[in-house]
């Protein structure tokens, strides 16, 4: 059984929906949660449209009805985990009278669900920025983990929890230490002996304490606590929620140094911009997938004449901050790394070549990388902690609906464009169309629109113009753009900052809009 | 799955008539008006289920509106949740459907080998006259008059067969025809004044043995035929009707098989194979079914009677409709199959009217459904009709055009009884071979076994046409000469002068005047090397130029291909287009070149092609180039 | 768009965890012209003359789809079959006893090329045309009017052209189009016999169809009949030359899946890109961004340098 969760995979991954489909065809139930009846949800044993953000009261009442019909995985839950009777007394209260109400999804599609989870031989559970980009994202996560504690889908073959990833290194950004907590491998900055083997190797000393993840340093921007800024490869002018206030707050920068392969919205207000090649196609080192496969990056094609790759930069500002590193050679960085992060000591380049990639953790020379997590849960005797049941409350939206704002407008992406646009919009894709406001076709009728008209779209934070198209996969009150066009409707003019305060996101998901015909 | 349609929108006529076969559709997502609720959630879960409607839907529209337009298509791919290339791959795979505007009338008029010898040409031509050339529209826009391959109406060459599209769609048959009748048939279908009944079974003109005093041997298919047929249940147990069932049920599946195994009944579908292998197959599966709640078995009657020159089980649907359905069921019990279908050709509207007719008061007389005389017994049959594609009748194309996918045959292994109809163990007979299982079930496997020869038991059924006297279905035990069976039909028409007698059909071999004294069996056909094939006996005098009967026996088989593999595809083409410059005199190199091509090109189609199709297009080729000097 | 990060981690270690072992499958011996060979239960004839390094010519089989067996090249002679058998999809069974060269064989086999050749132009398909002279087939036999499939060429969209005079009819873009990988159907067989062919729904051009240019066909296309429209114009322009062509692999920058992306470049720039058949994520199938989404790191667009 596959359920896929605040994820259109079919548009998004669309070669791990090539997988997800040979499951179904095998024979495997496929269930869809999303507030939009999207591609994926169309080949769906059952789709529940829910409303945007009510995601905990459904997992919460998932997990009330899994113990109510007494599918609770007793021997795992003893055996491998903490909290539950808490949890079981916490979710009391989501009865699925109370989760339809709160998410508008029948309760009766809710109990199929439940029971269809809970029976499955091997269950996972998919998601995606449906879950994540929300001012309660963590909260979300958890509440989706709880159901695998609660079935002991997890740490099993065929089972599990997958967030699929949006980038083709954001987990490989994760685990080279790129978020605020952690060093290299995950190990925690907080954490004195690991830190002293990091500040031994690198002859440096570490600041002790976690840094800022990207809504902290946006927010430290209006205080005057960040004044320098150095972006590789992100484009915040525009995928920053509230585009309005991210402008304001990086135009009062002292000084902005952008490195990128493009002249992006960023890139124009920069002091400094530093032409980058692009590390796909013009560099050599590794990317980490969803799946935890390391893979190598080649150079296949050499960059233009005056671009360079990330590595020279950094090496040559190093060196102009009075650090001489030599020469950059992208396998001896890879070992050094090797060295300090035990998930990755067995990667040598040889075996990363010869093993088509290898999934982390791969701890020497001898380890086959691990096809999926948290096996120890089932070992005799448990290894480890037990993995703790959390409990959380439905919250809906920072961003609410009333009378001035009814419209629910989601985003995403679609499938042949990709974030910003800046590297999609270089070729010609057939299927790509106008940027458009996605509306349901009641409401086309019920504002009196032509598809193709274009209308004024004002949220509490801003406004713009943009063409309406009529999808059906959409419900009265449902609206949705993408993010890719900011150049014909730049849609974070419109969205919420409101922030979750445990991993930085934004709420993307969620802005209360009106539409008005001009 | 996630459908991409383009916005051609179905009519409110395209859509009732897709509603008419599949009922109102359940939700939006399916193309209905949506509700509130669906928007919270839906369920699509069925999906793949839904696929096998196809074919019933396509004929829907097709008799509906007259043509399949891009919005039906569209409707019927939501409805039906397939991609619309897929159904557009699909309809343009039969030969009945038109997937450009047609007029609601059409007329098809057989210009195939049979009714050639009995003057279809000269009907077409006149009709050239009266309507303008084939394929235009004519009757002022509301009809059109096509030529066609073999109707199965040869015992009344020449034949056609007008349909009329609308909301009450109707077919009318017409043999013997003759341009007049045609041109007034078809104004009467513009007027909507089409007889109510498709075509009348007259015993006289189809199956001459029946009003025939001197009958040498008594008749057992064809006996309640000859006696006038059943229309009602009653009638025909009155004719000795579900004795073979009743007896079934008290021996039980094992003892049913031991008579059938004792009968030596071989398919007469034309392979030849046991049928008592082929139930006893399924049967031996049985255990696999009680474990596995996904497994099912089938039984299918084949009815896509296509071989040029072949009417037999057309006669044997319109006749004794019941006999089938009792065939079927002994089928049913035997195999553990709870469920049968009548694959039956598309252009028999006739048989088909009478064997949904049996159908239907079969299981108002509960001959069929969940207590089949009282017995317990649990089985249903469902007509699945064909749309013009000969190829259908190979069993593995069959399974597929009910599938609802094109019918192109699969490979082999795995066989039918291991994975045929949606992949599941099943038992697929043709018409003939089912109508003798009551009657050896009622009188003994033994006691048929006697009749024929020791290979080749039992009678058979012979659909004799062409220049004969008295053509129609003949039914003769196994190891008549042919000259006696020609004889029985009144020996040779038109110039009296046999030239050549096509046996087996399109896909058969031709025999000489020296060769009647061969014995109809399997084995004394084969020593010739001929075939029984589907009992087509067709009769050549002496008038007739063989050469251009090849011709149209290489065309039929350019238009019949399925066109999946190779040697087929081309090489049917590749056949058609040297025979044609040996026709025309015009050989690339000398005629002993071409012939020399032409036997090379049919030992690789014959080896190398996937079904019986490219196997024995060249087959009647070669048995003409191999008695006669056709092109020196 | 930054994704959550992962919450606590790293974990202790844990066992090795493993997939649930296959059932085993049975050994199976047959004879393939003359030679014994064992493989496994479940294998075809092609698995085992690769086996015994026999070289069987194949059109219609490729290892990442469902077999099809209608380009019938592969056929072998079965003792005890009254036809031939086509290898790629028949399965070995105890004691067969094959011949791969018979005479037989190779009537079929050269007859097959001489179909195909003389109605297809198969001048972008170097292996048939190595099969054409390993078999000395001549389609010229059929003479000069021997019907064929020629017709103009689609091109209809900035992504890819369709060359249908090229193509054999092997039903390989139909299936990676459809359940094998895509599971869009935006083609399929139409029609019947000689007039069957590749269409949308009402032969549509593509951007009216459900296509949603993944190019796992042109990944498949044995012919060239499905083209990069970077490689038809550098054709056209009399250009495109593979001796100047590396490949390298790398992997996609868009989503997290992680497809290996086999970059074909010339002269510094990017031509063509493919994905191995073998890579455990893509088994050569890629999406839009992944086999079209390439452009911005080329200086100029492919194929238009030399005009």
């Amino acid at each position: 059984m596959i359920l896929l969760w605040g994820s259109n995979a079919r548009e998004t991954h669309p070669i791990f929906f090539h997988h997800l489909l040979k499951g179904v065809r095998n024979g495997a139930e496929f269930y869809v949660v999303d507030p939009r009846h999207t591609s994926s949800a169309s080949w769906a044993n059952l789709w529940l449209g829910l409303d945007v953000g009510s995601d905990i009261s459904l997992a919460n009442a998932v997990g009330r009805e899994i113990i109510a019909a007494g599918l609770a995985n007793q021997e795992f839950i003893r055996h491998a985990t903490s909290g539950f009777e808490a949890y079981k007394k916490h979710v009391e209260k989501y009865t699925l009278e109370r989760a339809e109400r709160e998410t508008g999804v029948p309760a009766e599609a809710i109990r199929r669900m439940a029971q269809a989870y809970a029976r499955a031989p091997r269950a996972q559970i998919c998601w995606t920025l449906g879950i994540t980009e929300h001012h309660n994202a963590v909260d979300n996560v958890v509440a989706l983990i709880n159901l695998a504690l609660l079935t002991g889908h997890v740490g099993r073959y065929g089972s599990g929890v997958n967030p699929l990833r949006g980038q083709n290194n954001v987990q490989g950004g994760g685990d080279m230490g790129a978020i605020p907590d952690r060093l290299t491998g995950f190990q925690h900055v907080e954490n004195d002996s690991l830190r002293a083997k990091f500040e031994k190797a690198w002859g440096v000393k570490i600041q002790p304490k976690r840094g800022w993840h990207l809504s902290d340093m946006f927010e430290a921007m209006d205080h005057g606590h960040l004044t320098t800024l150095y972006v590789l490869g992100e484009n915040p002018a525009d995928s920053e929620a509230d585009r309005h206030q991210a402008l304001k707050r990086l135009g009062g920068l002292e000084f902005l140094l952008v490195q990128d392969l493009f002249y992006t919205k960023t890139a124009e207000l920069a002091d400094v911009v530093l032409p980058a090649a692009a590390g796909a196609f013009e560099s050599e080192g590794t990317v980490t997938s969803s799946e935890r496969r390391v893979q190598r990056v080649r150079r296949t094609v050499p960059p233009p004449a005056g671009v360079r790759d990330d590595l020279e930069i950094i090496f040559d500002l190093a060196r102009r901050l009075g650090h001489d590193w030599g020469t950059p050679d992208p396998e001896a960085i890879w070992n050094e790394l090797r060295a300090l992060s035990p998930m990755h000591g067995g990667m040598s380049y040889r075996r990363l070549e010869e093993m088509d990639g290898i999934q982390w953790p791969c701890y020497d020379e001898s380890h086959p990388g691990e096809m999926f997590l948290h096996g120890r849960l089932w070992s005799e005797p448990l290894i480890g902690p037990r993995a703790p049941f959390s409990m959380v409350e439905f919250e809906p939206p920072v961003d609410q609906l009333d009378e001035q704002y009814p419209i629910r407008l989601t985003t995403g992406r679609r499938l042949d464009d990709y974030n910003t646009g800046v590297q999609t919009r270089e070729y010609s894709s057939p299927l790509r169309r106008k940027e458009a406001l996605d509306v349901s076709p009641e409401d086309g009728q019920q504002y009196k629109l032509r598809e193709g008209e274009t209308v004024r779209v004002t949220s509490r934070r801003g406004s713009l113009m943009a063409p309406v198209r009529f999808d059906p996969g959409l419900r009265p009150g449902l609206a949705f753009l993408s993010v890719h066009a900011h150049d014909q409707v730049a849609t974070n003019e419109l969205t919420i900052d409101a922030v979750d305060p445990k991993s930085g996101t934004s709420e993307f998901k969620a802005t209360a809009i009106r539409i008005e015909k001009v | 799955m996630d459908l991409h349609l383009t916005d051609a929108q179905a009519t409110a006529e395209e859509r009732a008539a897709v509603d008419s076969e599949l009922g109102a559709p359940e939700s939006g997502w399916q193309g209905g008006q949506r509700q509130s609720g669906e928007t919270r959630a839906a369920s699509n879960g069925d999906a793949p289920g839904r696929r096998h409607r196809l074919l019933p839907v396509l004929h829907a529209i097709h008799n509906g509106i007259g043509w399949i337009s891009p919005g039906a298509l569209n409707y019927v791919s939501l409805r039906l949740d397939v991609a619309p290339a897929e159904v557009y791959g699909v309809a343009s795979f039969y030969g009945m459907f038109s997937l450009q505007p047609r007029p609601p009338v059409v007329g098809h008029v057989c210009d195939d080998i049979a009714c050639v010898t009995r003057g279809s040409e000269k009907v077409c031509a006149e009709l050239e006259g009266k309507l303008g050339p084939a394929g235009s529209p004519c009757s002022g826009g509301r009809a059109i008059w096509l030529r066609s391959q073999c109707l199965g109406l040869c015992e009344r060459a020449p034949a056609a067969l007008v349909t009329s599209a609308g909301k009450k769609s109707q077919e009318r048959v017409l043999a013997h025809a003759s341009a007049d009748a045609v041109q007034s048939l078809i104004n009467n279908a513009v007027r909507g004044r089409l007889p109510a009944e498709p075509d009348v079974l007259n015993l006289q003109a189809s199956v001459p043995q029946a009003v025939q005093k001197s009958e040498p041997s008594p008749l057992r298919l064809l006996r309640r035929i000859a006696q006038g047929g059943a229309s009602t249940p009653e009638g025909y147990q009155r004719l000795g009707g579900y004795e073979g069932l009743r007896k079934a049920l008290a021996l039980g599946p094992e003892g049913t098989l031991r008579e059938l195994s004792a009968s030596k009944l071989l398919g007469r579908g034309g392979a030849a194979f046991p049928i008592a292998k082929k139930w006893e197959a399924l049967f031996l599966q049985r255990n696999a079914l009680q474990k596995n709640p996904d497994r099912k078995h089938y039984v299918i009657c084949n009815a896509d009677e296509s071989e040029p020159g072949t009417f037999k089980d057309r006669i044997l649907m319109e006749g004794d409709p019941f006999a089938v359905v009792e065939g079927m069921t002994i089928g049913g019990f035997v195999t553990g199959a709870p469920q049968g279908y009548v694959y039956l050709r598309g252009e028999y509207p006739l048989a088909a009217k009478r064997m949904q007719e049996a159908i239907q008061s079969a299981k108002e007389s509960g001959l069929l459904g969940d207590n089949i005389l009282g017995s317990g017994l649990q089985f249903d049959i469902e007509i699945r009709r064909g749309a013009g594609a000969y190829i259908c009748g190979e069993e593995t194309a069959l399974f597929n055009s009910i599938e609802g996918y094109r019918g192109e045959p699969r490979n082999k292994p795995p066989f039918p009884t291991q994975s045929g109809l949606f992949r599941q163990p099943t038992a697929i007979n043709n018409v003939e071979t089912l109508v003798n299982v009551p009657g050896i079930i009622r009188e003994g496997g033994a006691a048929y076994a006697k009749l024929g020869t020791n290979n080749s038991a039992g009678t058979r059924l012979f659909c004799l046409s062409g220049h004969v006297a008295r053509p129609g279905v003949y039914e003769v035990a196994m190891g008549t000469t042919l000259s006696r069976l020609i004889d029985l039909a009144g020996g040779v028409a038109g110039s009296v002068r046999l030239q050549a007698v096509l046996l087996g059909g399109a896909a058969g071999t031709f025999v000489g005047p020296q060769e009647l004294d061969t014995a109809l069996t399997f084995e004394a056909t084969r020593a010739i090397g001929a075939t029984l094939g589907s009992g087509v006996v067709m009769l050549f005098d002496d008038t007739v130029d063989l050469r251009q009967i090849l011709l149209r026996i290489a065309s039929f088989f350019r238009h019949e291909t399925c066109g999946q593999c190779v040697p087929c595809r081309v090489g049917v083409v590749r056949q058609q287009e040297a025979l044609q410059r040996l026709v025309d005199a015009e050989p690339l190199g000398s005629s002993t070149q071409e012939i020399a091509l032409l036997r090379e090109m049919a030992q690789a189609m014959r080896d190398a092609s996937i079904c019986g199709l490219g196997q024995t297009a060249a087959s009647a080729l070669e048995s003409a180039l191999q008695r006669w000097s056709l092109f020196s | 768009m930054l994704d959550a990060p992962q919450p606590t981690i790293p974990l202790p270690r844990g066992p090795v965890p493993h997939a649930p072992p296959q059932p085993g499958r049975r050994s199976i011996e047959l004879k393939i012209d003359g030679k014994s060979v064992s493989v496994a239960e479940g294998s075809t004839i092609l698995d085992a003359a690769k086996k015994l390094g026999i070289d069987t010519p194949t059109l219609c089989f490729l290892e990442s789809l469902t077999p099809v067996n209608v380009c019938r090249v592969c056929v072998v002679e079965l003792e005890g079959s009254r036809t031939l058998v086509p290898a790629c999809s028949r399965k070995v069974e105890p004691n067969m006893s094959i011949k791969t060269d018979s005479e037989r064989v190779r009537l079929s086999r050269r007859l097959v090329l001489e179909f195909l050749a003389s109605s297809v132009d198969l001048s972008t398909a170097p292996e048939m045309q190595e099969y054409i002279e390993r078999y000395a087939a001549n389609p010229e036999r059929f003479g000069p009017a021997a019907a064929t499939v020629a017709q103009p060429v689609k091109i209809d969209n900035d992504l890819y052209v369709r060359d249908y005079s090229k193509c054999v009819l092997c039903y390989k873009c139909v299936e990676a189009c459809g359940v094998d990988a895509q599971n869009t159907f935006a083609i399929a067989v139409a029609g019947r016999g000689f007039s069957a062919h590749i269409a949308t729904e009402f032969d549509a051009p593509l951007p009216d169809s459900a296509c949603v240019y993944c190019g796992n066909c042109i990944g498949v296309c044995p012919t060239g009949a499905l083209m990069f429209k970077s490689e038809y114009d550098m054709r056209r322009a009399g250009t495109w030359d593979e001796r100047r062509q590396t490949q390298t692999d790398t992997i996609c920058p868009y989503c997290g899946v992680g497809c290996d992306l086999t970059v074909h470049q010339q002269d510094g720039q990017i031509v063509r890109v493919t994905s191995p058949l073998d890579h455990s994520v893509t088994h050569g199938n890629l999406c839009i961004k992944g086999r079209f989404g390439w452009q911005f790191v080329q200086i100029q667009p492919a194929g238009k340098q030399e005009e």
